[in-house]
């Protein structure tokens, strides 16, 4: 079941939209999912298929197409190193290893404690701050190094997000 | 009318047509994979590249309309140079495996990459790899990495089954189609995705590795289980039937095929086939020679005519025999001196006999259904029952037409329903009143408003709603609400030979009686066409009782089945594929089809078997050398045209019988309604074919403190039967749901009727 603050949020979504076109509110919903557990399972889908009247597989064909869903638990801080060529020219390569090390997990891993998550992304758009991650795509961390690892890092644990 | 050129051929056509589509009309192939005429236009497979003057790049024909003076070029240097391009993308990631493919011989791709496929790949490295999948026992998925992601079965599951249970998930280079969470695919209309699929990724499950197309030889034939009246290829090798497609026919089918007509011939040689007459002397069953048998059959008809006399004779047969079949059989019990003969098996009402003004049908044709702008559809599984109907019915929607449902169940039908008054089966009758009254009335409420607003209104009378102990009077009611709408009103037929029984004058006109009476009082000798009465009959219980009482049982069946324990005759008749014959559709299509293979074993064609006993019964006008002279006598002087009128003379008012207690409401589910279907392995391995369960709503449950899932004991007319509960709250209040023709319920009575159900 789709907890009552997920429900009300899309209810604030499906106004933007006609109401024979409730499928519209797909992405919001799985947003909003993703927001509240963390990431997304197969039976949060079903509950948004159903809410949204909407097939099943429609659901699982949108969630699979945005690299940004999580399909897994990815950690209460997942972090998305983006490994495109402006990020990697500047050094994104160094950033990963330096991420893996620290934290000791691979890519699409999560700590032991379940803090952090690793994942690899695609170009942010703000090139000019490379090499960068995301902390669950919400917040943008750029000119990366290792000391300002340390201190995001630092900083996430100390629940400072 | 516009006027276009193509490969400098000058083409007058529609505005609005896309190039492929004008191209296609004009004789000109274009390449392509995902575009399919009944489908969507995707436009993601780039096959169809074609150069249009004034435009810089190539563009996809079947997503490009034309326009005045447009001038396209499909074997152009540019084009050809395109098409090109894209088949060796597409063949990047195909495995080479033709030789070990399904779909080897018959494929576009292979057929394609002929003509437009390099002769050596330029790709040196891995191709990808994607997991099969299992999508259940009709359609195999199980080599995907063959997919080239054309969609047409996504868009097949949206569009035209209405369900979309299959998609692509994740995207790009990781694209698959899959279903969500590996689920089945259950869609009674699944196998066309087999059809669809331009590759060996989707194969039929049951045909795999059998044989390879060219290996077939093919044979025109018509469905017998629906009504439809489908026109069907017989495949077969080696005198066995090995596969069932689609022949395109836009009156009836299209291009699709029902997964019931597509898989049944899985039973057709199933184990249990009755291969040599039989007769039961001593209590115990002895195989004999033809002669053997149909002399113990005309001896014991014979002895009984001359004795207890001919009106202690009674035939039934399914509406799933034959024209021939079913005219000998009336001709053969007349010529005895009895008129009891019938085809109707699980008609409950038969007051509308010698009221009925002509051969009750669709009413209209096919194509009709697909025009009209308002639809009351009254009784109908409609879904499970006629699966191709609904799908025409599903895009009549899609178009706007209105339909509006008067049913005792409440199944999703899988289209936008503009009204629907769900009761229970006491309630019917009323219900559909109510809206003749408003319409009448001219009032505009619910459904009567629906029906009011519309140019071309049909209103549909279902298998349930003709098999209601108040069939006639819905008939009537039905046929008030057509006149005040200026609309058609007409039956969906219940079996492939609905029409036909009646043309065949397999009904017992006044001196007879019908199929309900024969069995309520029972008769000394019964002459089975393909029945199982357990099974095929609105009261297995009473007809058991009656088969049990008799003194001579001769079934004709080509299949051995319960008919061991009460027969004392068994004959082996041939089954659709082995007989010549005629089946007469919903719609009043009169279709003869030939025998694709040699009768099993020492089967016969069940119109022979009636022939030589008219003979050795020395009955009038049995000599007959083909089936086709039998369907011409049968149809002598007829214009069947003429003959189909469903309009009914003032019908007496019967109350529904039965008061108190929950009322019965039962389906036939779509894999059991006739004996070749029971017995094909696939289609019983289905989620549509799983063992019948008790449906109640949940104070029912509450009443009896069962959870969905727990056994219930459900007794009807003295005996009782174990089923799981289920739940389901959109049944109307005092309603319970158990299905007939199945073997699970068949020691229960009537379809219609009180039941009761207690804690097992």
């Amino acid at each position: 079941m789709l907890s009552e603050q997920i429900q009300a949020k899309i209810e604030r979504e499906l106004v933007k939209y006609p109401a024979d076109q409730r499928q519209s509110a797909v992405m919001a919903a799985l947003r909003f999912v993703q927001d509240e557990k963390g990431w997304i399972a197969n039976d949060d889908m079903a509950d948004i298929a159903a809410y949204l009247g909407m097939p099943q597989m429609a659901v699982y064909e949108v969630a699979t197409f945005y690299h940004m869903y999580n399909l897994k638990p990815m950690g209460k801080f997942t972090l998305t190193v983006c490994t495109n060529l402006s990020c990697q020219l500047c050094g994104s390569d160094d950033t990963l290893a330096y991420l893996k090390q620290k934290l000791g997990i691979g890519i699409g891993e999560i700590t032991p404690d379940g803090k952090f998550g690793v994942r690899e992304g695609e170009c942010m758009g703000a090139c000019v701050d490379a090499p960068m991650f995301t902390i669950n795509n919400k917040k943008l961390c750029g000119r990366l190094t290792p000391q300002k690892i340390d201190q995001i890092l630092a900083d996430l644990e100390g629940g400072q997000a | 009318m516009i006027k276009i050129e193509i490969d400098g051929k000058l083409i007058e056509t529609e505005n609005g047509v896309t190039v492929i589509e004008a191209a296609h009309q004009a004789g000109i192939a274009i390449p392509h994979f995902c575009y399919h005429k009944k489908l969507s236009i995707a436009a993601n497979c780039r096959m169809c590249l074609v150069q249009v003057e004034k435009a810089p790049k190539p563009l996809p024909a079947c997503a490009t309309s034309v326009a005045e003076g447009m001038k396209v070029y499909t074997h152009s240097a540019q084009a050809v140079k395109a098409q090109k391009g894209v088949m060796e993308f597409l063949l990047i990631n195909h495995p080479l495996d033709c030789p070990i493919c399904d779909q080897g011989g018959e494929c576009m791709l292979q057929d394609i990459s002929v003509g437009y496929g390099g002769v050596a790949s330029r790709y040196h490295e891995e191709k990808r790899a994607v997991l099969g999948k299992d999508i259940g026992p009709l359609v195999s998925a199980e080599e995907m990495s063959r997919c080239i992601n054309c969609t047409r079965c996504v868009r097949f599951g949206q569009e035209i089954a209405g369900m979309m249970e299959l998609g692509q998930a994740f995207r790009g280079e990781h694209a698959e189609i899959m279903s969500f969470v590996s689920g089945t695919v259950d869609s009674e209309l699944s196998g066309n995705m087999i059809d669809l699929c331009p590759v060996g990724a989707l194969t039929s499950k049951p045909f795999r590795y059998k044989a390879r197309s060219w290996e077939l030889s093919r044979r025109r034939s018509v469905s017998a289980h629906d009504s439809l009246g489908t026109s069907l290829a017989v495949q077969t090798k080696s005198n066995r039937v090995l596969r069932v497609l689609p022949i395109e026919n836009d009156d009836i089918n299209e291009c699709w095929l029902s997964d019931k007509d597509r898989f049944a011939y899985e039973g057709l040689n199933s184990a249990e086939r009755l291969t040599k007459p039989m007769i039961k002397q001593d209590g115990k069953w002895h195989e004999v020679e033809w002669q053997t048998a149909l002399e113990f059959v005309a001896n014991g008809l014979r002895h009984l005519a001359n004795g207890a006399g001919a009106a202690h004779i009674g035939a039934l047969a399914t509406a799933n025999s034959t024209l021939e079949e079913m005219y000998l059989l009336q001709k053969l019990v007349r010529g005895l001196g009895s008129n009891n003969v019938d085809f109707r098996l699980r008609q409950t009402d038969f007051s509308g006999d010698g009221k009925q003004q002509g051969t009750p049908w669709l009413g209209m044709s096919i194509a009709d259904i697909s025009r009209a702008d308002r639809l009351l559809i009254v009784g109908s599984f409609l879904r499970k029952d006629h699966p191709l109907l609904a799908a025409r019915i599903r895009r009549a929607v899609k178009n706007g037409a209105q339909v509006n449902i008067i049913h005792s169940a409440d199944d999703d039908l899988l289209m936008n329903v503009a009204n629907k008054a769900i009761v229970a089966p006491d309630a019917l009758l009323e219900t559909l009143n109510q809206v003749a009254r408003d319409v009448a009335a001219q009032k505009d409420v619910g459904i009567a408003a629906s029906l009011r607003s519309g140019e071309r209104v049909a209103v549909l009378l279902g298998n349930f709603a003709q098999q209601h102990p108040q069939a006639a009077q819905l008939q009537a009611a039905a046929q008030q609400i057509a006149a005040a709408t200026n609309g058609k009103f007409g039956f969906f037929g219940e079996a492939a030979n609905s029409v036909g029984g009646y043309l065949a004058n397999a009904v017992p006109g006044t001196q007879g009686l019908n199929a309900a009476a024969m069995l309520e009082t029972p008769r000394k000798a019964y002459l089975l066409l393909n029945v199982e009465p357990e099974l095929d009959c609105a009261n297995p219980q009473q007809a058991m009782a009656a088969m049990h009482t008799a003194d001579l049982v001769v079934s004709l069946s080509a299949y051995k089945h319960h008919a061991l324990e009460y027969a004392d005759v068994l004959l082996p008749i041939a089954p659709f594929t082995e007989t010549s014959g005629t089946f007469v559709s919903t719609e009043g299509r009169v279709q003869s089809f030939k025998g694709a293979v040699k009768p099993l074993g020492e089967a016969r064609p069940a119109w022979k078997v009636l022939r030589v006993l008219g003979n050795l019964l020395k009955v009038a006008g049995f000599e007959y050398d083909t089936s086709e002279a039998v369907r011409d006598e049968a149809l002598h002087g007829m214009d069947v045209a003429a003959r189909l009128d469903n309009g009914i003379g003032a019908v007496e008012a019967k109350p529904y019988a039965g008061q108190g207690g929950l009322q019965r409401v039962s389906d036939v589910p779509i894999y059991a309604t006739d004996a070749v279907v029971r017995r094909s392995a696939p289609l019983q391995a289905t989620t549509d074919a799983s063992m019948p369960r008790v449906w109640m709503r949940s104070e029912e449950l509450g009443k009896l403190g069962v959870q969905p899932g727990t056994t219930v004991r459900v007794s009807q007319g003295g005996a009782s039967v174990a089923l799981a509960a289920a739940l389901d709250d959109r049944l109307p209040k005092g309603v319970v749901r158990v299905a007939a023709g199945h073997a699970a319920t068949a020691a229960l009575g009537a379809m219609f009727g009180t039941i009761t159900l207690e804690r097992a």
